[in-house]
């Protein structure tokens, strides 16, 4: 059988062929490949232009750490930006094209930017387009650097997530690793293995028979938490199939943690050190082993250790062209050179490229022998159509440093290793940096330092370094910020070596005295699909609902979240506006009646003999003299004095108290009273119990409100007399337990009407039914939000903030009345607390008929300040229609009848008038009706 | 993300608690100067090593305990219940 392309050595015959696009062209592979060794396989030199000067460049490597070739990967909805072609395994049908080219691949007009490079220097950004403002540069950069195409529609693609324990987790499925795993499974351990790619032995290797072995294949280990949490990103191999998740995030939590991680090779740094054809001697090797691919027809291999020998062996006895090795060291060991003789291979000592030729594609390399100091002698070429290059291995440290393991760099190893152990670590294998023999040079000591990159992606060169070194950067940290060394979908995994090395060859220093960069998660990139999980749309966070939902749904309601809960805002009828209707509703309970679902109020019970005391330690108000089947208005501080909740505090029994709070407050205030019941005071005898969704709440408001209620027959006497504004009754109503409050937020005559929640829709249908003589209506927060601005009644969060406190809304006085202790007590006597010009609630009458803009700013005549207040809420009087709102105003109660400018997006839009926050029925009569 | 050792519950992931500051602050007299109290309200240590906090167990068993976290390494040193002190309370603080 020919092989599918003419780089491929040979194919067994069973491997069945693959096609698949690159850039439109139909290219065919064989089943096993990646995209990138296809492309090799087919002669694709130049598969990707960088970042900056757009060279071409070729693939560098042969896995997770290819800084080149980066390349779009499906389309529309489906399309993945930066995908590294080494780690994309083809499949039938596979789209795949280059980002950065305009307007192809093979002739991109921006290269031109090469050719005036040195205008293109480290800061090059930060220093030309600074005037008049970076924003109006940026987009046309942006096109300009070629990020990929972002995905055109929602994510159509599942995700999952899983939490999973361990005794051991062995991360780097190599022989090292599977060593490990296997070791560790002997005396009955939980083993987790993960592996980026295919497990050696593939699904059926005897590991997966393992009981107490797992085995995770096309898992990245991405990112090492607190406490042995690693988290892995699973791939499902194959096509994109929306039946199943494309990947899978796992959380682990492990006992100890094997890093079987191996190690990265690096590169050498040498003038035009980028050009197509330039690879990573162990890339070569694994195209070679695993796909049967010649990197090229005539090989130079370069190396600085004995790594590169096995590779130029093993091409030769492939019978590949291995023209000749060029080592930077002086002595490479004896029997490798016997061996490369053996081979008919040359071996250059003590020699590096110094330079290369050829532009999308190598043509030869200029090489020179080292001397003293940074002279050469003896400079040559060779022609080749590959350079492989070797500068020594890095241990993958990433998850030991993001562990909180300590590296130092080694000056004979020529990489950083781990400098002292780690308590939950255990590193093995190639990972544990030995073995790689003598180290030697492996930085060109001439040629032109702007065309010798240090960083491929991102086209940082051995020059940026030095400019930042000349500018004053002397910190690692700031010379990678400066020049963005390390910064790119690689996060510096090729170059890190010989990039410290530049920088202490710059700075005049030894590479072991500087530290390194952060390593941060994640190890390899991951799609934001995998970190967000099944946690998107409707997912993404509970809704909660009142027991009267589906009812409110069906009758037309609008939705709208209110804090945790969806609660309807109106109760739109055909055509009208959210608006319109909100003025309708309100119509309507002020001149009939209408009812809302109050479920989502806070309720709280408090039971155990001590449970007024206990409450009265947290209200402003004195619940001392608080009496059975009475409620109380009160407020609820911070210990800062800061106004937290509000509600009402209703006596059930000897000892038994029911509070409620604001309905998005009733988590926080269960939360705040267990925490003070637990932590400050055991001693008083009382536990509380959230009760919020044990009750239906329906508020009847309106005139008709006691004759629709009177209808349904409650177990008590409903007369303003005996039941007034604020009282309470513990009663019977449908044949079952009701708690009925006389409270008003709307401002008219009012039942809160409590029932079981199974039984709120009965509540909610017999009241519509009984109030159908009186027109009833629903309505929705809109309206109620509204008519309890025209009444002066604050909403906590919206008229108060982080900073109020009781005098600013006016309850100064019950505040210091009261004589015994409660939280947030001490706090209103300190200085910031009582001082004069504080912000404090006032109503404003806007002057014209313009509405008072929520948010806007106010102005005192002849004030200095740059505000003196802001407008909390606002609307038209649904008696008059005339603008009012109420607003915080600096010493407020001082100013009225006062006249204010309002300021909204910076422009004076109107005038109002200070007056006091209570806008209709400010006797109260009707809700004491 | 901590593991922390619920002294009701055992170990649960971090997600499970919520974190109430330090422990063992003690809050003065009513009668106390306004800067001795707006110390009490805003001042906290942030020492390097051993520290002793508040932390309720939220989604579990709701109930609040201490815990001495070195602030180096995010080791759990102990747990102990509210009311109890740390043997070594006073070098923690």
């Amino acid at each position: 059988m020919s092989a599918p392309g003419p780089y491929r050595l040979k194919v067994s015959a069973d491997a069945p062929p693959v096609k698949f696009r690159f850039d439109g062209r139909v290219v065919s592979g064989i089943d096993g490949d990646t995209v990138a060794s296809a492309l090799l396989a087919n002669g694709f030199r130049v598969v990707s232009r960088s970042f900056k000067f757009h060279r071409p460049r070729g693939i560098f490597s042969a896995g997770y750490e290819e800084p080149n070739a980066l390349v779009q990967v499906h389309s529309g909805e489906y399309a993945i930006a930066c995908a590294r072609a080494t780690q994309i395994p083809l499949s039938t049908g596979l789209e795949v094209s280059s980002e950065v080219g305009w307007p192809s691949l093979s002739f991109d007009a921006l290269r031109a930017i090469d050719l005036v490079h040195s205008v293109f220097a480290a800061g090059f950004y930060n220093k030309t387009f600074i005037w008049p403002s970076w924003h109006i540069y940026e987009p046309l950069i942006r096109k300009l650097a070629g990020f990929g195409r972002a995905p055109t529609g929602p994510d159509p693609d599942r995700y999952e997530s899983r939490n999973a324990h361990c005794d051991v987790l062995v991360i780097g499925g190599g022989t090292a690793g599977v060593a490990a795993a296997r070791t560790a499974t002997a005396d009955g351990r939980r083993v987790i293995l993960a592996e980026y790619g295919d497990i050696p032995g593939g699904d059926g290797s005897p590991l997966h028979k393992l009981e107490n072995l797992r085995v995770l294949p096309r898992t990245a280990a991405v990112a090492y938490y607190d406490h042995n949490l690693v988290t892995l990103a699973e791939t499902f191999a194959g096509r994109v199939d929306a039946r199943r998740p494309r990947e899978r995030l796992w959380l682990v939590r492990a006992g100890r943690v094997v890093l079987a991680t191996g190690a990265i090779e690096q590169p050498l740094v040498f003038s035009n050190n980028d050009r197509p054809g330039i690879m990573l001697a162990g890339a070569a090797l694994k195209f070679l082993k695993v796909h049967g691919i010649a990197t090229g027809r005539q090989v130079v291999v370069a190396t600085n250790n004995d790594s590169a020998y096995t590779v130029a062996r093993e091409l030769r006895r492939a019978g590949v062209n291995v023209i000749a090795i060029v080592d930077s060291r002086e002595s490479p060991p004896d029997e490798l050179l016997k061996e490369m003789s053996a081979l008919e291979i040359a071996v250059h000592k003590h020699c590096m490229p110094i330079d290369t030729q050829g532009f999308s594609a190598l043509k030869g390399v200029t090489i020179a022998t080292l001397g003293a100091g940074r002279d050469v002698t003896n400079i040559r070429k060779i022609a080749c159509d590959a350079l492989l290059v070797s500068g020594g291995w890095s241990p993958t440290m990433h998850l030991f440093a993001q562990a909180g393991g300590k590296l130092k760099f080694s000056d004979t190893s020529r990489t950083f290793e781990p400098a002292a152990a780690h308590p939950s670590i255990e590193i093995v294998g190639s990972a544990m940096g030995t073995g790689f023999g003598e180290i030697g040079e492996r930085l060109s000591p001439v040629g032109n330092t702007a065309r010798q990159w240090v960083d491929l992606r991102h086209d940082v060169t051995v020059a940026d370094i030095e400019l930042a070194v000349r500018e004053n950067f002397t910190a690692v940290e700031h010379i990678k910020r400066y020049t963005t060394l390390g910064m790119s979908v690689d996060q510096g995994k090729v170059g890190q070596a010989p990039g410290i090395e530049v920088i202490a060859r710059t700075l005049g220093r030894r590479p072991s005295e500087l530290g390194h960069t952060t390593f941060r998660p994640p190890f390899v990139p991951v799609t934001l699909g995998t970190m967000v999980g099944r946690n998107v749309g409707d997912l993404y966070a509970p809704y909660r609902r009142s027991p009267l939902y589906a009812l409110q749904a069906s009758a037309g309601a609008f939705f709208e979240d209110f804090g945790e809960w969806q609660r309807p805002a109106a109760f739109p009828r055909a055509g009208a506006s959210r608006r319109e209707t909100m003025t309708r509703e309100v119509k309507q309970v002020r001149s009939g009646v209408g009812l809302y679902d109050a479920s989502p109020l806070g309720k709280i019970e408090l039971i155990g003999p001590d449970a007024l005391e206990f409450a009265d330690r947290f209200y402003i108000s004195n619940l001392a003299t608080l009496k059975p089947e009475r409620a109380r208005y009160s407020i609820m501080l911070r210990e800062t004095g800061i106004i937290f909740d509000d509600g009402t505090v209703v006596v059930l029994g000897p000892d038994r108290v029911l509070l409620t709070t604001t309905s998005t407050g009733a988590w926080r205030v269960a939360q705040w009273l267990e925490e003070w019941r637990q932590c400050e005071w055991p001693e008083l005898r009382v536990v509380v119990a959230s009760v919020t969704d044990q009750w239906a709440t329906v508020a009847l408001t309106g005139q008709h409100a006691r004759t629709i209620l009177k209808r349904l027959k409650p177990d008590c006497d409903l007369s303003n007399a005996v039941f007034p504004h604020l009282s309470f009754r513990a009663t019977r109503l449908l044949g079952g337990e009701a708690r009925i409050y006389r409270v008003s937020f709307s401002g008219e005559l009012t039942y809160e009407i409590n029932v079981p929640a199974h039984k709120g829709s009965a509540l909610w249908g017999s009241l519509l039914e009984e109030g159908r003589f009186f027109g009833i209506e629903p309505f929705g927060v809109d309206a109620l939000l509204h008519m309890r601005m025209e009444k002066g009644f604050i909403h906590v969060g919206a008229d108060t903030d982080g900073t109020t406190v009781p005098d600013d809304i006016g309850f100064g006085r019950p505040a210091a009345a009261k004589q015994s202790h409660y939280i947030g007590k001490r706090s209103l006597a300190l200085p910031e607390n009582v001082r004069p010009d504080r912000l404090q609630l006032i109503g404003l009458e806007g002057v014209g008929a313009a509405a008072l803009p929520v948010g806007s700013h106010l102005h005192l005549r002849g004030s200095s300040e740059a505000t003196d207040g802001w407008i909390t809420s606002a609307g038209a009087l649904s008696t008059d229609g005339k603008p009012v709102a109420m607003a915080m105003l600096r010493a407020g109660r001082r100013q009225m009848d006062k006249v204010v400018t309002v300021h909204d997006a910076g422009r004076v839009v109107m005038t109002a008038r200070v007056v006091a926050p209570m806008f209709y029925d400010p006797s109260g009569a009707r809700m004491n009706a | 993300m901590l593991n922390i050792p619920c002294p009701y519950c055992g170990p649960r992931t971090e997600t499970e608690f919520t974190y109430g500051g330090p422990s063992h602050v003690t809050r003065p007299e009513f009668k106390s100067t306004d800067i001795e109290w707006t110390h009490y309200l805003y001042h906290r240590e942030n020492p390097k090593g051993p520290y002793c906090e508040r932390w309720l167990h939220s989604f579990g068993c709701g109930r609040w305990f201490n815990a001495m976290r070195d602030t180096t390494t995010h080791e759990i040193l102990k747990v102990y219940l509210l009311g109890e002190t740390s043997q070594i309370d006073e070098g923690a603080r």
